[in-house]
């Protein structure tokens, strides 16, 4: 729907301000404001009050961190069947008009309607019905954000996709499995000893990650749903860094087997591992391309840690960082156009996005402590943990960097965040 | 329609549940003319309840619950040579192991040396700043050429294993010089 692309306001444009978006139950801290917002109004659904969790703020809040939209509230109910008053929408200066209801079933259940408004055109663009019990009701408010998002932009909503963290507070470690906007966490494992690198696998099933409970760092795989792990590898020396091939049947780890911390092959059953980079310094931070063809890596073979590439069968390695003598934590979009990465400036470490097509590069942050960057599996907001005003926390940028907004939800030290695929529904 | 053919399509409608229905794929029923109408006054509304195929999505977590796990400790329970410290400090960016510490190395190597059973991890450190993992290749580096020290020593390097902490294990808190640089180091740590 590229007509949407062009119903900017562009008095947004000119404005480069702080918006707070405060809600009763959370609080979406979003800052900037992109030029090509769509303005939406989310009318309050019908029978709304019924749900314990507020359907129309969990939509509202999801489409305002995507930077993509610039929602409001009309002031006004209107259910899925009923056809809005478009002559008084229109001095409510929005391209569409988000309706809805929520009934409450004999079983317990709760029955959530929406139907979307193009309020340029005055035509009905579809809505859905979700049947679901209380625990599920976020992901049916994230669900619905997704439909919208797609609807108006033409490209897949990451609502309801999920992302994985770790907290360390006092002496206790936690890997945690959440929504997307940092809300709905359940804890997947709870150590004494640190937990880094948590990776989705492709499926979402199951995370890779380094845990440090047998004195040493180990690389595990587990599966979220059912708790069990499994040891993926364990060799002399350090195991670090897993990422996952995008079949899922392999993943690269670092180890130190062989002497200095070497990027390495091995399947997701376990084995033996295969050796694909050969220097006498570090590799290490792989990650695959969208495609498997080949793995960008940190190296400091060139005296400095840089981003460099190779095919993941191993072979001629590739230099793809030059600015700065400090660039690490590569992770690819969807698509495989853009690289984002951290690169250090002085003191600061900040979020970096390069186009690959032209090797432009630009910086996507104001903080100073940037790390870990992951992107949304539809490429359109790169997830990452940094620090404000000294606090841990993690955030979401668009990839022009106007719109940044904060995850909540936690309240110790979080970081290590990583952005899990779409899920099948 | 009859009331018959409603409360079908409402028997329909609850106890369907399998797959979705898009509101918009269903026909269009003018709702002046409806008699399942809300009163509303609009038309070119599609109607969720008139379609007979009609079913709602049950909206499930694919996970539903994450099966939390607790991991074991482990003790830090370090034996090895009596009245010798057990850790050396490095400069920044640095993995030259100072002369400073030479005195402890070689303590270290005579009683490895004299107790050719006995297991030693070499554990590297860095300060906080800087990446995870990259500061966990560092920590390793550090680790490595303590092991070198050793090995030089005549130490058999079957006896040792080089791992990393990177920044996660601090000696000292803090994020100024006087606490990066006790964390800046390597642990001497002999398996019981």
């Amino acid at each position: 729907m590229t007509r949407f692309a062009f119903a900017l306001t562009a008095l947004w444009g000119l404005l480069f301000g702080v918006v707070n978006v405060a809600h009763a139950e959370f609080k979406v801290e979003i800052s900037g404001v992109g030029i090509t917002q769509i303005p939406i109004g989310i009318s309050e659904f019908k029978g709304g009050d019924l749900a314990p969790q507020r359907i129309t703020q969990i939509i509202a809040a999801d489409l305002d961190r995507s930077g993509q939209f610039k929602t409001s509230k009309p002031g006004m109910v209107i259910d899925e069947n009923t056809r809005p008053d478009f002559v008084a929408v229109k001095s409510k200066n929005i391209d569409g008009l988000l309706t809805g209801s929520v009934t409450r079933l004999a079983d317990g259940r709760f029955d959530i309607r929406y139907r979307l408004w193009d309020t340029v055109r005055n035509q009905d663009l579809g809505g859905q019905s979700f049947v679901a019990f209380t625990p599920d009701l976020r992901l049916v408010a994230h669900r619905i954000a997704d439909q919208v998002y797609e609807k108006m932009t033409g490209d897949k909503g990451i609502f309801s996709t999920r992302i994985t963290y770790i907290t360390k507070h006092a002496n206790r470690h936690m890997l945690w499995v959440s929504d997307a906007d940092g809300e709905n966490a359940q804890a997947a494992l709870t150590s004494p000893e640190p937990i880094i690198s948590p990776s989705w696998s492709p499926n979402g099933n199951e995370l890779a990650y380094v845990s440090f409970e047998a004195r040493k760092p180990v690389v595990y795989v587990h599966d979220v749903s059912t708790g069990k792990r499994r040891v993926l590898a364990n060799f002399r020396g350090s195991n670090s860094a897993p990422a996952w091939s995008p079949d899922g049947k392999t993943l690269a780890v670092t180890l130190t087997k062989e002497g200095g911390s070497q990027i390495f092959i091995i399947d997701a059953k376990g084995g033996e591992a295969r050796r694909i980079t050969q220097s006498s310094g570090i590799d290490t931070e792989p990650v695959f391309t969208p495609d498997g063809s080949a793995i960008y890596f940190v190296s400091d073979r060139g005296g400095s840690p840089q981003i460099y590439r190779i095919p993941s069968s191993g072979g001629p390695v590739q230099r793809v960082t030059f600015t700065g003598n400090y660039n690490i934590s590569p992770t690819l979009s969807a698509d495989g156009k853009w690289l984002a990465y951290i690169s250090r400036n002085g003191a600061s470490f900040k979020l970096q996005l390069m186009d690959l097509a032209t090797d432009k590069v630009t910086t996507l942050t104001e903080t100073n402590h940037d790390e870990k960057p992951s992107f949304a599996p539809n490429g359109k907001l790169i997830l990452y943990a940094t620090q404000v005003q000294g606090k841990e926390t993690l955030m979401t940028t668009t990839l022009d960097g106007k719109i940044n907004a904060k995850l909540s939800g936690q309240t110790s030290t979080i970081r290590e965040p990583h952005w899990g695929p779409f899920l099948k529904p | 329609m009859n009331k018959t053919f409603i409360s079908f399509l409402l028997a329909l409608l609850l106890t369907a549940c399998a797959s979705g229905v898009k509101l918009n794929e269903v026909p269009v029923v003018d709702k002046k003319a409806s008699s399942v109408s809300n009163g509303s006054s609009g038309s070119g509304m599609s109607d969720i309840s008139a379609s007979s195929s009609s079913s709602s999505q049950q909206v499930q977590q694919p996970t539903s619950t994450v099966e939390p796990v607790n991991s074991l400790g482990n003790e830090n329970t370090s034996a090895g040579p009596a009245n010798v410290d057990k850790v050396v400090y490095f400069d920044y960016d640095s993995f030259t192991v100072k002369p400073e510490f030479q005195a402890t190395i070689e303590a270290h190597a005579q009683f490895l040396k004299s107790n050719a059973r006995a297991k030693l991890s070499l554990e590297g450190h860095t300060d906080e700043r800087g990446g995870r993992e990259y500061n966990l290749a560092l920590g390793q580096k550090r680790a490595d050429a303590v092991r070198q020290s050793l090995s030089l020593l005549g130490v058999n390097a079957a006896q040792i294993e080089t791992v990393s902490f990177g920044e996660e294990k601090p000696a000292a808190q803090g994020s100024e010089e006087s606490a990066f640089s006790k964390n800046r180091r390597a642990e001497f740590f002999y398996n019981k």
